[in-house]
Order: C-alpha cells, then sequence, then structure tokens
C-alpha cells in the first residue's frame, strides 16, 4: 500500500511500489491524461510533477512518490476549472495537433514557468528538450511558453 | 463534441441491440429521409445517377440506425439536423491531429448556411455508406484527368470499387480534397436547397424570396429554424447538383476557426485509443517475431506465468501475447518469456544484401514505365552531355508518439473493438475475418489517434488485441511497447534510385531518365514537373521480407528528395544559381513559378550569410499542392544545424490558414527528422533500433524556425497534411552542398562525417 497525494486528493494505492507513477495514476486512479510513450525516459510524454518538480512518470516508481503530492495535466487547473496560463496559451496558439505528448509538453512548461518565470530561448530550449512532439509543433509551443509567460 | 459523439455511438451500440428486440414500429421509412439511396452517392460528389443505378435498394434504413438518436432526422449520411435546430456534421475521417473535423465541418456549414457556433461533430461509424471511395478512385486511376463527361461513370464503378476494397481511410491527404469538396460541400449544399424548397411549400411563398443564414430559413422578417422543415424536406427529391459558392462568397472557408478538439487536448480530457475504459479489462502487451516472416518455434513461459498478476501467457504464432491485471505486470511477465524464433532465410538479410538487390533489380529486373514524354533515347544521343548520379534513401518507421494499441471484447459471437485508426471499414472487416464473424457483429469504437501518419492504416495491432482478448476470454487492451512500435512497423521502404540527364551546351536537361525500385502511391509522385522535353520514369519491383506501408506523403518523400537532389546537381553542373536555374525550367508553369519565387523572396534567397551557414531550396508538388522551401543551415558546429525554413505554398485554397500553416510546420518537422536522422536498419533480418536513444527526433533544441505563407490561386483545393514533407530534405542537402562542396546522396545526414566544427 503506498500513501500519497493525487491533485490534491489523499490515495492509498495497493499495488507493487515498483510499479511506475505513469501505471497507477492511469490504471488506478483512472487518470489518463498522462500519457505512456517510451518506457524510458526519452519523450516526455509521461511527465508529472512530484512536490514540484517535473519527473517522467514511466521511470518513477511509486516508492518514490510515498508521501509526496503528484500532480498531473487533470491536476494543472484551478478547482473551478479555470485554466492554467500555460493552458490558456496553448490554446491561443493553437498547439495541439495529435495532441498526445500534449500533456507532458504543459506539466513541463508549467514546471518551467515556475522555476524561471521569464524564461529566454535558449532556457526554452533546455527546459523543453526533453518533450517529443512528433507532430513537430515546437514553433508554437515556444510562443505559447513565452504568451504564458507574459500572462501569468 | 466528441466526448458526445463518443458517448452516442456507446449509446447507439446498446440501442442498437436493444432495438433488434423492439417492434418494427419505430422503423424509419424510406420517407424520412432526404434522398435514401442516392445520398450515399450523393456522399463523393456529383456522380449520384449512376451511383444509384449500379447500387439498387435503400440502404438509408440501415444507416440511420447507426447515427440517428430519438426524433432526429438523417438529412444526408453526411448531415442531420436535431429538433432542436443542431445540426450535426458526420465526418467520415479520423482526428489525429490534422484539424479535419474542423476543416470539414466547415466545409458543411458554409454550404448549408449553418450555424457554425451551434454545429455538432460526429465521427462516421465503420459502415460501408460511409466510405472514402473518391480516395479509392484517386489511388487506383492516380488522380488522371477524366473527361466531364466520363465523370459519373468513372465515380459508380469507383464506388463499386472502393466499397469492395472497404475504404473508408484517412490518407493521401483526401479528406478535404475529395471528401470535403466532393462530398461535404455538395451534401451541405443540397441540404440547403432541399430546407428551402421545403421553406417555400410550408409558408407558400416564392423560393426566391427565401434565404438561408445560421441555421435559420427567413423570408422578409419572418424566420424559423431549419429544424422546422426538417421532415417536408425528407420528402422532397434532391438536387443532385446543387449549385456550390463562388469562393468570393465564403464566410467561413477561407477563416482560421478554433479547432474544435483542442480543448480537450490540454487539460487530459482527449480521448485516444489508448485511454479506452471498458468494464472487467485486462491488460496485454506482445513480443513479435524479430524477423518479419519467422514464428515461435519454441516457448518457455514458466517463469512469467508465475508472476504476480498474469492471467496468461499465449503463443500466437508470429508472436507471444502475456494478459495481466496491469499493462506494467504484463510487460514485466513478457521480459521472462523464453522464446525460440523459427529459423527463415531472411535471418541474414541487412543493409548490404537488401541494397545489392535492388541494384541487381534495376540493371537485371523487369522494369515498368510510369511516365513517359518524348523520346529519351534520342536525347541522350543527340545530348552534349550526360549526368548521372544514384541516391538511396532508407527504411523509415513513424514513431507515432501513442504506441499501437487496440482495446478488443470478444463474446457471444460479438467484437467490440477501441481503438485510433486511419482504415476503420477495413479494420472491422480484418476483424471479421479473424474471428469469422459476420462484419455486422463487429463494432467499432473509433477515437483520437495520438499520430497516425500513415501508419494507423494498417489494422495488424488491432487485429492482435482482437486474437488475444478471444484467446483470454475478457476485454483486453493491448499494448505495444515502443521497442515493439519501432520494430514492428510498416516502413517507408528503402530506396534505390538512378538518373540520368542528357543536356545541352548550356547544361539545360533535354533528357531525364530515372530508375529506381518500388512504387506505391500516388503515381506520380516521380513524375517531372520541370520543362524538359524527353523523359522516362520507371521502377523494377523489388521486395524484400521487411514490411511495407505509407509513410507521411509516401513515395513522395523518396523522389521529391532525388528529383530536387537531381536538379540541384545538374544547376552546379551548369554552373548557374539553383533557384535561377530551376525558375528557367518553369517558365511555362506560373503556379510553381510563384511558389519558388514567394519562398525566395521570403527567405531573402542569395543573402550574405555568416561563415559556415548557407542556403538551399527545392520545390515539390503532391497531392495537388505546390510547396517551395528555403532553409538556412548552419555547418559551422561540423553538423548540419537548420535554423530556418521559409515555406510558400499553393493549395489552391487554404479551407483554415492556420490550420494549413500547422501542417507545414508539422510536415516539415517530419521530414527534417528524417532528414537528419532517420534511419532504420536491418541486421540479421530484424531492425536494429528500438527506441527514440537510436531513433532520435527533431526536438525543441533543435528545431528550426518556420515561416509559412500561403498562396491562393484558382486551382482546385489541393491537400495539407502530407505537401509539406518532400520539400525538406533536398532543400537541407543543398544546403549542405554550398556550405560544405560535400553533396549528400545517401539519407540521412547523421550517416556523413563533415570534420571538426569550423
Amino acid at each position: 500500500m503506498v500513501q500519497l497525494t493525487v491533485n490534491g486528493k489523499a490515495q492509498n494505492i495497493d499495488i507493487d511500489p515498483d510499479t511506475p507513477v505513469l501505471w497507477a495514476v492511469r490504471e488506478q486512479l483512472g487518470l489518463n491524461g498522462t500519457k505512456f510513450g517510451c518506457g524510458a525516459s526519452l519523450c516526455g510524454a509521461c511527465t508529472v510533477h512530484i512536490d514540484g518538480e517535473p519527473v517522467r512518470s514511466c521511470v518513477t516508481p511509486l516508492s518514490e512518490a510515498e508521501g509526496k503530492e503528484v500532480t498531473t495535466i487533470e491536476g494543472i487547473a484551478a478547482p473551478d476549472g479555470t485554466l492554467h496560463a500555460v493552458q490558456e496559451a496553448w490554446i491561443k496558439h493553437q498547439v495541439p495537433q495529435c495532441g498526445y505528448c500534449q500533456s507532458g509538453q504543459i506539466m513541463s512548461a508549467v514546471a518551467l514557468l515556475k522555476e524561471n518565470p521569464d524564461p529566454s530561448d535558449e532556457d526554452i530550449d533546455t527546459a523543453m528538450a526533453g518533450n517529443v512532439c512528433r507532430c513537430g509543433m515546437y514553433t508554437r509551443i515556444k510562443a505559447a511558453i513565452k504568451t504564458a509567460a507574459q500572462d501569468a | 463534441m466528441v466526448t458526445r459523439a463518443q458517448k452516442k455511438t456507446e449509446k447507439k451500440a446498446a440501442k442498437k441491440e436493444k432495438r433488434a428486440g423492439e417492434s418494427r414500429a419505430r422503423k424509419w421509412t424510406r420517407r424520412s429521409f432526404i434522398g435514401a439511396g442516392a445520398v450515399a452517392g450523393l456522399a463523393a460528389s456529383g456522380a449520384l445517377v449512376v451511383g444509384i443505378a449500379i447500387r439498387p435498394g435503400d440502404r438509408t434504413d440501415d444507416l440511420a440506425k447507426f447515427v440517428t438518436d430519438g426524433d432526429e432526422q438523417l438529412v444526408t449520411t453526411w448531415v442531420k439536423i436535431a429538433p432542436d435546430n443542431t445540426v450535426t456534421a458526420i465526418i467520415p475521417h479520423g482526428e489525429m491531429g490534422q484539424g479535419i473535423h474542423t476543416a470539414l465541418s466547415a466545409m458543411l456549414a458554409e454550404e448549408m448556411e449553418a450555424d457554425w457556433d451551434a454545429m455538432e461533430i460526429m465521427e462516421a461509424p465503420a459502415e460501408k455508406a460511409f466510405a472514402n471511395f473518391e480516395l479509392g478512385r484517386e489511388f487506383l486511376i492516380g488522380g488522371a484527368n477524366i473527361p466531364n463527361a466520363l465523370f459519373d461513370t468513372v465515380n459508380g464503378l469507383m464506388l463499386t470499387a472502393a466499397k469492395s476494397m472497404d475504404l473508408q481511410i484517412t490518407g493521401g491527404s483526401t479528406s478535404v480534397r475529395f471528401t470535403g469538396v466532393g462530398a461535404m460541400m455538395t451534401a451541405g449544399a443540397a441540404a440547403r436547397e432541399l430546407l428551402l424548397e421545403a421553406a417555400s411549400k410550408q409558408w407558400d411563398v416564392p423560393l426566391s424570396e427565401l434565404r438561408a443564414e445560421k441555421s435559420y430559413i427567413y423570408h422578409g422578417d419572418k424566420k424559423a429554424p431549419f429544424a422546422e422543415f426538417a421532415v417536408t424536406a425528407a420528402g422532397l427529391k434532391p438536387n443532385l447538383r446543387p449549385k456550390l459558392k463562388k469562393r468570393s462568397e465564403y464566410k467561413l472557408l477561407g477563416q482560421s476557426l478554433p479547432r474544435v478538439d483542442i480543448p480537450s487536448k490540454v487539460n487530459g480530457t482527449a480521448k485516444f485509443g489508448i485511454d479506452a475504459q471498458v468494464e472487467g479489462m485486462k491488460y496485454g502487451t506482445v513480443m513479435a517475431a524479430p524477423v518479419h516472416g519467422q514464428s515461435v518455434a519454441k516457448l518457455n513461459a514458466s517463469d512469467a506465468k508465475s508472476m504476480p498478476g498474469v492471467i496468461g501467457v499465449y503463443n500466437m504464432g508470429d508472436y507471444v501475447a502475456v494478459v495481466a491485471d496491469g499493462y506494467w505486470q504484463a510487460k514485466q511477465a513478457l521480459d521472462y518469456v523464453e522464446v525460440e524464433w523459427t529459423k527463415a532465410e531472411t535471418d541474414n538479410a541487412n543493409e548490404d544484401t537488401i541494397f545489392a538487390q535492388y541494384a541487381n533489380a534495376i540493371e537485371t529486373g523487369k522494369k515498368k514505365v510510369l511516365h513517359k514524354a518524348g523520346n529519351v533515347t534520342k536525347g541522350f544521343e543527340g545530348a552534349a552531355s550526360v549526368y548521372e548520379a544514384e541516391y538511396t534513401v532508407p527504411y523509415l518507421a513513424h514513431a507515432c508518439m501513442e504506441p499501437m494499441n487496440a482495446t478488443a471484447w470478444v463474446r457471444d459471437g460479438k467484437c467490440d473493438l477501441w481503438t485510433g485508426t486511419q482504415n476503420p471499414l477495413g479494420t472491422r472487416m480484418v476483424t471479421a475475418k479473424t474471428l469469422d464473424m459476420d462484419p455486422e457483429n463487429v463494432t467499432l469504437h473509433t477515437a483520437f489517434m495520438g499520430g497516425g501518419f500513415g501508419r494507423r492504416s494498417t489494422p495488424d495491432y488491432t487485429n492482435q488485441a482482437v486474437q488475444v482478448a478471444a484467446k483470454a476470454g475478457v476485454p483486453v487492451k493491448l499494448i505495444w511497447s515502443r521497442e515493439e512500435t519501432t520494430q514492428q512497423d510498416h516502413y517507408r521502404p528503402s530506396v534505390l534510385g538512378r538518373f540520368k540527364a542528357g543536356l545541352d551546351a548550356e547544361g539545360m536537361p533535354t533528357s531525364w531518365e530515372s530508375t529506381f525500385v518500388h512504387k506505391m502511391d500516388p503515381p506520380e509522385a516521380s513524375a517531372v514537373f520541370y520543362d524538359i522535353p524527353n523523359v522516362k520514369a520507371q521502377y523494377a519491383e523489388s521486395p524484400t521480407h521487411v514490411r511495407l506501408g505509407p509513410w507521411r506523403s509516401v513515395d513522395h518523400t523518396q523522389h521529391g528528395y532525388f528529383t530536387e537532389s537531381f536538379i540541384d546537381e545538374l544547376a552546379v553542373n551548369a554552373k548557374m544559381d539553383g533557384y535561377e536555374f530551376r525558375r528557367k525550367l518553369l517558365k511555362n508553369k506560373p503556379r510553381h513559378l510563384k511558389v519558388l519565387e514567394t519562398a525566395a523572396k521570403m527567405a531573402d534567397w542569395g543573402k550574405t550569410l555568416p561563415a559556415g551557414q548557407a542556403q538551399g531550396i527545392s520545390i515539390t508538388e503532391s497531392f495537388m499542392t505546390i510547396v517551395a522551401e528555403v532553409v538556412t543551415v548552419d555547418m559551422s558546429q561540423g553538423e548540419p544545424r537548420v535554423l530556418h525554413v521559409a515555406c510558400a505554398a499553393d493549395a489552391g485554397m487554404a479551407v483554415n490558414p492556420d490550420g494549413f500553416k500547422a501542417q507545414m510546420e508539422s510536415g516539415i518537422i517530419y521530414g527534417l527528422t528524417a532528414a537528419l536522422y532517420g534511419e532504420i536498419t536491418i541486421a540479421d533480418g530484424a531492425v536494429e533500433q528500438s527506441n527514440f536513444h537510436d531513433y532520435p527526433m527533431v526536438r525543441m533544441d533543435t528545431a528550426p524556425e518556420i515561416d509559412v505563407e500561403i498562396i491562393s490561386s484558382d486551382a482546385r483545393i489541393g491537400g495539407a497534411g502530407e505537401p509539406g514533407t518532400p520539400p525538406i530534405a533536398p532543400a537541407v542537402a543543398n544546403a549542405v552542398f554550398k556550405a560544405t562542396g560535400k553533396r549528400i546522396r545517401q539519407l540521412p545526414l547523421s550517416r556523413h562525417d563533415f570534420g571538426a566544427a569550423s
């Protein structure tokens, strides 16, 4: 039994603690916004926050989240449903195409802006290089991060 | 919108079963529907008369139960009107990020005068009447120019052909080009005319005094919603060739409408195939034979079977499957399965044997001529000089972000299948065949695709889910690992192409001969639009054991690179600037010329650049869209880094300009990944690459800036999803040549050593 908080809600998950956080949130909690891409921390589609830090949930055992606060894409908007500035910017710039990588992209972008509210192009390149977008929407992601930085 | 659609589909499946046991009191009558059998023909274009003649019977009754709810009227197979006046567009194509649900529903709304803001969208169920026969026609006859007088006949024949081929494919950049123009706009206009005619009867006023706007009919100050006229309209005979608007009259088309699927894609609620939820569902994963064609010789699963949560380990012939309580458990157990595979002749195949086979096919094999003009033999005889070059491209995987997956539930002679697919009807047919069921007993629940690019038109992954679920006796969500997704793809072929040009005294080509292996689609990919009098393009078949499939822009990927590299070589040989050389050869092609000149102007072609940087240019035409790209490459760090891409495109008209630009950006990055790094290699018969570390992608820190300019012409509407891809590889290779003097005749660029940083 692993105890942790997910999107502000206390959870007890009865599963092998070696199971990656990705599969625990998807299969045990039914939070399907976090995506499986590579299983090897190579593409960023599974990015969630643990205590505010972006991690690749496909290689992070549930035991590492014990007693911690996990935030997934479903927990980014305000409790009243108001979208996060990054989500708003993503809509404004019409960023997603297939959209599969976007939960991970948004989680990385939110973490970046928390750390660095006014990132340069180089800062964005560094922070976002771990997230693959096969539809190639990088110019839009970059523009949206800058918009979100202004609006935040 | 789609969530509602999906809910509806599920609700409908339940209703469908319930309805089967009900009396015929609720039976939809022929008069309930506009157009009836004719409408299915209307679905694809103006080919209605023949469509009816060759397809007797009225199947609209059968169709209605799949798409209508309660009192909704099915107006045509492509649009329905609910009592609350909601107009729903029924879209026969899957959404994989190309924005097709938005573009097609806007095309329908435009002609119908429907209120776009109050419109709903539903993905068409996998039913035959929604078959996309326009796509079949394009692929079977290769978009040849058909005299108008024959159009009905051709369409009629193609309707039959396409239906027998079970086409409902999203591919070939056909959605807007054919379904949109041929079906959605025609259906919208026909529906508008019917509603106006119905209003004229109900209100007893002349038709000429009525107008439609935002889902209402107006007569002077009097107005009433479309829904009030739906029943009357249903009794009228539709005009099979309704009057379509002129482009100058468009209100919605040509505007950048926000995509309807985007909000769900920023908050985690978008439902992809992998997100399917079925009561009692278990999880499966597979390991297929590493060499295509092998099968299981020996299986030892005792360790795997004893692992926690494991429900079963199955020998499936050419793959092994594990089903467990969760994906992670299934994957862990699969790693403990010991398999010996049968020996195959192809176990020794590698890059050298494959390319030697291609060379042999080109030199000694039977060739088929695809394009011919003038007389190349005479052309070469009379040439002042001859220039030759050989190019190769490797196999490429699609690398969709969402690994292949499907969820299947097989019970009581029925099958439900949840997946993202570019080919719903084909998937349904293959499923039925696998389970030896009537297709009517297979219900397909389609979802968003986390990337398609051609990969999700082959239903091998869904078929595994179906087979494993049947074996396990429970609903199974089958998910491929990334490694499996990379190694069990249907690849863009590796290709060898040899090019020969006969040149005049100035070095301008007068003859062009290309000989290459493989031909998929479309056939015009190897055609040359330059002004060259003698042309011959021919190919030899040279299949290997490696499975092939359509890959974004299909044959245009290799031929764009070949043709535009060779043209660049000829320009260098003629001591001419590559841009001016192309202009000279395009002087009779105003559309091409304008696209080329626009891209050159955007990038300030020929401008002075810092040391180590150079520009490269290319122009291709695919799926009726002409695209030119000028790239700026920096070689100062010893390996190519693309800084900027200027892209000019003429697709006749961009239905959703921002969506069109996004497609160009996407096509460019997709093609750039292939040009820079993309390479699937074969060793001992098997694919060597496995995940993103050895099949790398362009990422944020390696992505260029991209500018896109749309050129509107009066040409027919061309494709958007694919045409951005073909020009990028040659443009980059041409820029690399200019910067380094090294001509790249083999992709990807990462194969080549450019020396140390300068």
